[in-house]
């Protein structure tokens, strides 16, 4: 398949099931969740070392949230249920509640319910004040710029994570503008993150190492530097490879983010020195869920 | 379906115990076992259908027309459907109610609400003392749902309410929120003396300075973030408490009952 020159490789992501929660953090002003759902979504680019995968979904408008003040909706994955409640309330207890005028809600009403703030109300040392409203037990808990409120409570779904794509260019600026297209897009499709930096990655990796500690390690086949030295997927003058990783609520949600970064990124097309897109996979084994390019874009 | 509807015939001189009326022990009967029903009437005991006129047979849906103060425990434990009265009703409305709807178009007496689990009251009219307080000897009152009352309540509303929310359009008589465990009590008129009496959690919202016993300490003005959810809690309800005029989040706030625990609030709109 070719798009506008680029080629679409006949080839799929595979991609893993995972559990995942969305939360709202608002604040006095958009400024202020921002900065406060920046902090809690810092270091959760890959559940190899992060313990979760977290990203900013999308702004929220005063009369989108349950406070009525402007608002960010955040979106936590996790490979088990426990390390997900896990992550949530660490990020939570750390970011959030230290984050000034934040308040912070549960952003999934169905699924499991795990604590949100639950156990961060202890923190108010005996002071701290619940509320049940409609049905719903809030938490205000003292703090020394007015009260932080908490809902009790947020829901824990099943997830999928780890759909991706791969865009080879003829330089590495060439890459990065067409990652930067492709996320620009993506932002709009809701129940999606792509969670690392900016939405981009380019360090993706292979499984396994030559060294027997490392479980993973760079995806030689794919780093232009070796094109002579190891068994390559690039073309001659391919100089740069990005990858864009993204989880979703649902296989659906990632289906439509890939279809409208891929066809971004084919946008720009040859004239912008993009060759080819194509995708990780670890032989269709290892994850049930599979994205197969050329489907996605048919 | 039409509501099954009840209407007041005769007016006794002793007061009737309504608690078999209630939806879920009318589901399934007919016209002829509902009009045997018998109800406790003082000493005796009287049928429905020598108390009232008998349409309709949607026993979720139950009306009560012409009711008089003397009827008692209307929706005792009630446990979903909807119950409407029109008229005055005696005491012990809503007992132990456990979910549905009852709205009540008229004055309630005493004890109405009290000990009630969850669902929604309404009364348009005035209600007694006692309102959603626990019964004589009992330690918990009421311990969740909604109770609206449009008009003014007596003395010891919500006295030692456990959980829930009382919305009171008009006023307050005294000891409103005495020996209170939680919940929230909000009163948009004057409030009596001893508010909040040994009251040990739960939120006394007001929209009038009341009269604070020596025992409340007052912590400040206050923009609180749980109120805007409070009121769009409200919106439905068809309510002074509905109106976006009507609601605030600046308070002053006043924690009592420094006697008891002490972790209760007075919130005062500012």
């Amino acid at each position: 398949m070719i798009i506008n020159g680029v080629t679409i490789d006949a080839t799929f992501a595979e991609a893993f099931g995972m559990k995942a929660t969305r939360v709202i953090i608002t604040a006095q002003n958009e400024k202020w969740a921002m900065i406060s759902a920046q902090a809690m979504t810092g270091f959760a680019t890959s559940v190899i070392a992060c313990g979760c995968e977290a990203g900013i979904e999308r702004t929220l408008l005063p009369s989108e949230t349950p406070d009525g003040r402007p608002g960010v909706s955040v979106l936590i994955f996790a490979m088990g249920g426990k390390g997900l409640a896990k992550q949530l309330e660490t990020r939570a207890g750390q970011c959030v509640l230290t984050s000034p005028t934040s308040a912070l809600f549960a952003g999934i009403d169905e699924g499991v319910q795990i604590p949100l703030g639950k156990n961060l109300r202890y923190f108010g040392d005996g002071f701290q004040v619940s509320k049940k409203i409609a049905g719903k037990r809030y938490w205000r808990i003292p703090v020394m710029d007015g009260e932080f409120l908490t809902e009790e409570t947020t829901g824990r779904v099943e997830a999928v994570g780890g759909g991706n794509f791969l865009v080879l260019a003829k330089s590495q600026p060439q890459a990065l503008a067409a990652c930067e297209a492709a996320i620009e897009e993506m932002l709009k499709i809701p129940n999606v993150i792509m969670p690392f930096p900016g939405g981009v990655v380019r360090s993706g990796s292979k499984v396994g190492s030559k060294y027997a500690a490392l479980g993973a390690s760079s995806n030689d086949a794919f780093c232009p530097t070796l094109k002579g030295m190891t068994k390559t997927e690039l073309p001659a003058d391919c100089e740069s490879v990005m990858e864009i990783v993204i989880d979703g609520l649902t296989k659906e949600d990632i289906d439509k983010a890939m279809r409208v970064g891929i066809q971004a990124v084919c946008d720009l097309g040859t004239e912008n020195g993009i060759q080819r897109i194509s995708a990780g996979n670890y032989g269709g084994k290892l994850g049930p869920f599979h994205f197969h390019l050329q489907e996605i874009m048919a | 379906m039409s509501a099954l509807t009840l209407t007041m015939k005769i007016r006794l001189d002793q007061r009737v115990d309504m608690s078999p009326l209630v939806c879920q022990k009318l589901e399934g009967l007919s016209m002829a076992e509902i009009a045997a029903i018998e109800l406790q009437n003082g000493k005796r005991k009287i049928r429905v259908d020598s108390l009232f006129g008998i349409k309709g047979s949607d026993t979720q849906n139950l009306v009560i027309q012409g009711s008089f103060s003397k009827l008692d425990f209307i929706g005792k434990q009630l446990d979903g459907g909807t119950i409407t009265v029109n008229g005055d009703v005696g005491a012990y409305l809503a007992q132990e109610m456990k979910s549905g709807t009852i709205k009540v178009k008229g004055n309630a007496g005493l004890y109405a609400a009290c000990e009630m689990k969850n669902g929604y009251l309404e009364i348009t009219g005035n209600s007694g003392d006692f309102l959603a307080a626990a019964l004589p000897g009992n330690k918990q009152g009421m311990k969740g749902g909604v109770v609206l009352v449009k008009g003014n309540v007596g003395e010891r509303a919500g006295d030692h309410m456990r959980r829930g929310t009382i919305l009171i359009e008009g006023n307050a008589g005294d000891y409103c929120g005495s020996r209170m465990v939680a919940g929230t009590i909000a009163v948009m008129g004057q409030t009596g003396r001893y508010l909040g009496y040994a009251m040990r959690r739960g939120t006394l919202l007001l929209w009038n300075q009341p009269q604070l016993s020596a025992t409340f300490n007052d912590c400040g003005s206050h923009t609180l973030a749980f109120l805007p959810i409070l009121f769009a809690s409200f919106k439905s309800l068809g309510s002074r408490f509905s109106e976006e005029s009507e609601a605030f989040n600046r308070v002053q706030r006043y924690a009592g009952d420094m006697s008891e625990v002490g972790r209760g609030e007075v919130l005062v709109r500012i």
